[in-house]
């Protein structure tokens, strides 16, 4: 099968990026579940293990883990939405405006979760 | 690589099948010149053994299209100039088998037509009356919206899943599929709609719209291939398909 040798300027347009920031968020948050239920799994581990490793995340690195976890998260549920929108509604001619709104969307709810970790601490 | 005199273009073209290279060439610049100008150039004046296809010259037949600086294009309708000064790369078309030189082989992207049904099925017993097609009823437009495809399979090298499935119907035949589901003429909607669920269908289209992006006819197989989701979903749900 042939693939052209030079760089692959057809992925070059908005609607391309929004499908690989879809395909990337998800493949990160399907690589992070383990260590999801991992944490959820010291719960079992009586109330002491779970304290402690909830001490440790209020560290700022774990902070800034949990921030870029939610942006993800909002990456892939706005993506998501603008997937379904886009298949199972009618079309509309302003995809790029809703490639835009959907990320705005997502650094919106980013944005907020870490207004919201600075009124916590 | 030669150098860019001015008035001249260098041409990097592919000779060979899937295990050959680039041959360097240069062209003289023209007014209003096309790509396929350009290759029917080195054809006619540097070397006879350049093999490529074209018919029509104007945008209708579909035979043209090429990988121009890495992406699919119509030859005979992109200028030259409009690409801008650098050296120009040419190459056969995308996700399909190289025949020759700038030939791509086309039959894979044919045959899958075949498969999603792409083609007008009359009813078995010819009706005593016309059918009435109402030109602003939804399912003409619907059909209107995607019947000016030139077959060219420009939207079959830009896709994506077309390259990473080898069972994807791709673009154009869905899309085509998607005009002949909205012709109320047609008598094999339910067989067709079986064939374009199955697993290489409409359903493995990751909506990415670079068919869209890249069609010569600014056709949009994307919202076409959606159409046909929701079919096969209404279908499902009321049990019509697995
Ligand atoms: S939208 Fe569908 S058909 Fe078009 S390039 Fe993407 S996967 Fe291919
Ligand atoms: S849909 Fe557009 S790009 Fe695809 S074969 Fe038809 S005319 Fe060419
Ligand atoms: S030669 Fe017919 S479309 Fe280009």
């Amino acid at each position: 099968m042939n693939r052209p040798t030079r760089a692959q300027s057809h992925r070059a347009h908005p609607a391309f990026w929004a499908f690989v920031a879809h395909r990337a968020s998800g493949l990160a948050l399907a690589l992070f579940l383990p260590v999801h239920f991992w944490a959820l799994g010291q719960a079992i581990h009586g109330e002491a293990a779970l304290e402690s490793f909830l001490a440790w995340t209020r560290n700022p690195i774990a902070k800034a883990a949990e921030t870029i976890l939610v942006l993800l998260l909002a990456i892939h549920l706005t993506g998501g939405l603008r997937i379904l929108a886009l298949e199972f509604l009618p079309w509309s001619p302003r995809q790029k405006t809703a490639i835009a709104g959907s990320a705005g969307a997502a650094v919106l709810i980013g944005l907020l979760f870490l207004l919201n970790l600075g009124a916590g601490a | 690589m030669r150098g860019m005199e001015p008035g001249t273009i260098s041409v990097r073209v592919w000779r060979g099948r899937e295990d050959g290279g680039f041959a360097e060439y240069s062209v003289p610049r023209r007014a209003s010149q096309t790509v396929l100008d350009v290759v029917t150039f080195i054809q006619r004046k540097l070397d006879p053994t350049l093999a490529y296809r074209y018919a029509c010259r104007v945008g209708m037949c579909g035979s043209c299209a090429m990988t121009v600086n890495g992406r699919p294009r119509w030859t005979c309708r992109t200028h030259v100039a409009k690409l801008g000064a650098g050296p120009l790369t040419l190459e056969p078309l995308a996700n399909l088998p190289r025949i020759k030189d700038l030939a791509a082989d086309l039959a894979p992207f044919f045959d899958k037509w075949a498969q999603a049904l792409g083609r007008f099925v009359p009813p078995a017993e010819s009706k005593a009356e016309f059918a009435e097609v109402p030109p602003d009823s939804k399912a003409r437009q619907a059909a209107d919206a995607g019947i000016e495809c030139i077959g060219c399979a420009v939207c079959y090298a830009a896709c994506d899943t077309a390259a990473w499935n080898p069972d994807y119907l791709g673009p154009a035949a869905l899309n085509r599929a998607w005009t002949l589901m909205n012709d109320v003429r047609d008598a094999a909607g339910p067989a067709r709609l079986a064939a374009i669920a199955e697993a290489g269908g409409c359903s493995a289209c990751h909506s990415h719209q670079s068919c869209r992006e890249h069609c010569p006819k600014n056709l949009n197989p994307t919202a076409s291939i959606a159409g046909l989701k929701r079919m096969v979903a209404k279908a499902a749900l009321a049990g019509d398909i697995e």
